[in-house]
């Protein structure tokens, strides 16, 4: 019983709604929009801190006991989510205030980016699936507005893509939790792991266990369901594809490891080794192939997103500690490095004008900081040491083969090289080659711009040379969630 | 009783499904808004219809309704009306700005 974990769901919730208020001026709306993203990301830390120090946290909103009210659990992996998010959350903020057009900013687009935290936020720390559903919704309503906010032609057409995709899977989510209600009688998480036990999911069970993971694979962008990806996040601005690249498909595959470790572990055969590994190696293939393919600086990460959501889900699906810490892992490192990328790339568009890689060239001579700095982060996500994407790489292709599954294992080694051929194609097209923007384009500061990304760098390389303590977190964390008993035992206190 | 209402759900989902795969903006919005009640009837008919008196302290019957898929869907109905309109909104917007309903049209890409 800890009212310590609400905070990061109510914070944002708060200044959201508070900002509504003071939507027509914009000083105000930064001033307060600064100080609570800082408060959120220490109040987060703050949160770790407790647990790493007491154990999983449960707060009984209402002080009804566990399996018939509403709980809120934070629980390492959690935890680690939350900080991600607040992170992510300051650095896209500072980086809004460079980029964003006045008009945007009245239309009420700094409370939708706090909802949007808000339900973000409420997804990683509840211990309740139909909250789940709650708190998904929350964070897609506020992610449909701000991806048609501006309402340019190209975001209206994409993002009405986009709103169908999400209600309909939103409404398999509703099937699925009516399924599982009327299987085993709870939807408290910890709860529905025990009834699951008792009756050692057979059957029907396994049906529901894919049917939870079609949906959160819409969510998490999994082949064959990412088709909606790469043009729907091409249209919002710069700060809001990376805070949406950076967050919104992790947290699909948030819920997907977390139910398939609270909840459908018993079928691991079956589901993880089965199904989940299989579309994780296509969800890593096809994503890099598209990303090849592109010539287009934004629609390349975006299929990137998809190709290193499939190294996170092949984590979960070898189903070793060491390939879960790995996924934790992986997921800490690509929060960072996505953002960052995506950042990137609306530097860049503000100092060209343009995506298309076609029409750049030669800005490592006009912007050396940015293009050095793209490099660090570049050669991070295609996971070269030093750096923090080959420690995420390392343990989840080492478990893998030490689990005898060498063509998973094959086709993430593969998939590493092609990601750097085409982080490399983007370098050298961009900022390699003849010069191709103006010279007044060339005297554009850049320093603004890329004030708010180096703390994103900088931790890519922290948690390169630093791997030790952060790694053995995440084994931490790993362990916890691998043994769901822990879980239980905190919310049913048993 | 629950059979019957199990059917109807399905009757709806197939309803909706066509109504989505359509071309017209305002069909699929239909489509999802049909979808998400037969959604609402699955929850309510997977806790059971009503069996015995209502959950409430003093009634002293032998059996009680399970209240909590009727506090679900009520939570669910708020949510999927709030996005329909959203919805529309967006649709129409999308209509004013591109002059078509048509979804061939709008998908915005000549091959694939």
């Amino acid at each position: 019983m800890n009212n310590l974990v609400i905070l990061p769901v109510l914070i944002p919730f708060f200044t959201g709604a508070l900002l509504i208020l003071f939507s027509k001026k914009q000083r105000i709306q930064k001033i307060i929009s600064s100080i609570s993203s800082f408060v959120i990301l220490a109040v987060a830390i703050y949160l770790a801190v407790y647990v790493y120090q007491n154990g999983i946290t449960v707060l009984e909103v209402g002080d009804w006991p566990a399996p018939f009210g509403i709980v809120l659990v934070a629980d390492m992996f959690a935890n680690i989510m939350v900080i991600l998010s607040a992170i992510v959350g300051v650095v896209c903020l500072f980086f809004t205030f460079q980029t964003i057009s006045p008009k945007r900013e009245k239309y009420y687009f700094y409370p939708f980016y706090f909802f949007l935290l808000t339900g973000v936020n409420g997804a990683f720390l509840t211990g309740d699936l139909f909250n789940l559903f709650v708190f998904f919704e929350v964070m897609l309503i506020a992610s449909y507005v701000l991806i048609v906010h501006g309402g340019t032609k190209y975001q209206l057409r994409e993002s009405f893509k986009y709103v169908i995709i999400n209600v309909f899977s939103s409404m398999l989510f509703l099937v699925a939790v009516a399924y599982i209600y009327s299987i085993t009688g709870t939807l408290n998480m910890a709860h529905l792991s025990e009834r699951v036990a008792e009756l050692e999911q057979a059957g029907a069970l396994n049906v529901v266990a894919v049917l939870f993971f079609i949906v959160f694979a819409i969510k998490g962008a999994l082949f064959p369901l990412y088709f909606w990806l790469p043009r729907s996040y091409y249209g919002p601005p710069a700060a809001i594809a990376a805070l949406f690249g950076g967050l919104l498909t992790k947290v699909g595959v948030y819920a997907i490891i977390r139910t398939f470790t609270l909840i459908f572990y018993h079928d691991a055969g079956f589901t993880h080794k089965g199904i989940i590994t299989a579309i994780a190696g296509f969800t890593m293939l096809l994503g890099v192939l598209g990303a090849v393919s592109q010539f287009n600086f934004k629609r390349i990460l975006s299929y990137h997103i998809i190709s290193q959501v499939g190294y996170m889900v092949m984590g979960l699906g070898v189903y070793t500690t060491l390939a879960v810490a790995g996924a934790i892992y992986y997921i800490v490192h690509h929060i960072i490095v996505k953002s960052a990328l995506f950042l990137f790339a609306g530097a860049t568009e503000k100092i060209t004008g343009t995506n298309d890689l076609k029409q750049m060239g030669g800005l490592l001579k006009t912007h050396p900081y940015l293009a050095w700095m793209f490099f660090i982060t570049a050669l991070s996500l295609a996971g070269i040491p030093p750096l923090s994407g080959f420690f995420s790489k390392f343990p989840i292709i080492l478990s893998s083969f030490q689990e005898e599954q060498y063509v998973i294992g094959g086709v993430a080694l593969l998939v590493g090289l092609l990601t750097l051929l085409s982080m490399m194609k983007i370098f050298s097209y961009v900022f390699w080659g003849k010069q191709k923007h103006t010279e007044e384009q060339a005297k554009y500061p850049a320093g603004k711009l890329l004030l708010p990304i180096v703390p994103l760098v900088a931790l890519t390389i922290i948690l390169g040379l630093a791997a030790e303590p952060i790694f053995s977190y995440s084994l931490m964390a790993a362990e916890q969630i691998m043994d769901p008993t822990h879980y239980i035992d905190s919310v049913l206190k048993e | 009783m629950e059979t019957i209402i199990i059917i109807l759900a399905g009757v709806l989902v197939s309803v909706a499904t066509y109504l989505v795969l359509s071309k017209n903006l305002i069909r699929v919005i239909l489509g999802t808004s049909i979808f998400s009640h037969a959604a609402h009837l699955l929850i309510m008919t997977m806790g059971g219809l009503k069996e015995g008196s209502s959950p409430l302290l003093g009634e002293e019957a032998a059996t009680y309704t399970d209240a909590l898929p009727q506090a679900l869907i009520l939570t669910a109905i708020v949510i999927s009306f709030g996005v329909t309109s959203f919805f529309l909104v967006i649709a129409y917007r999308a209509y004013q700005e591109t002059n078509t309903d048509n979804l061939d049209i709008l998908r915005g890409i000549k091959d694939e």
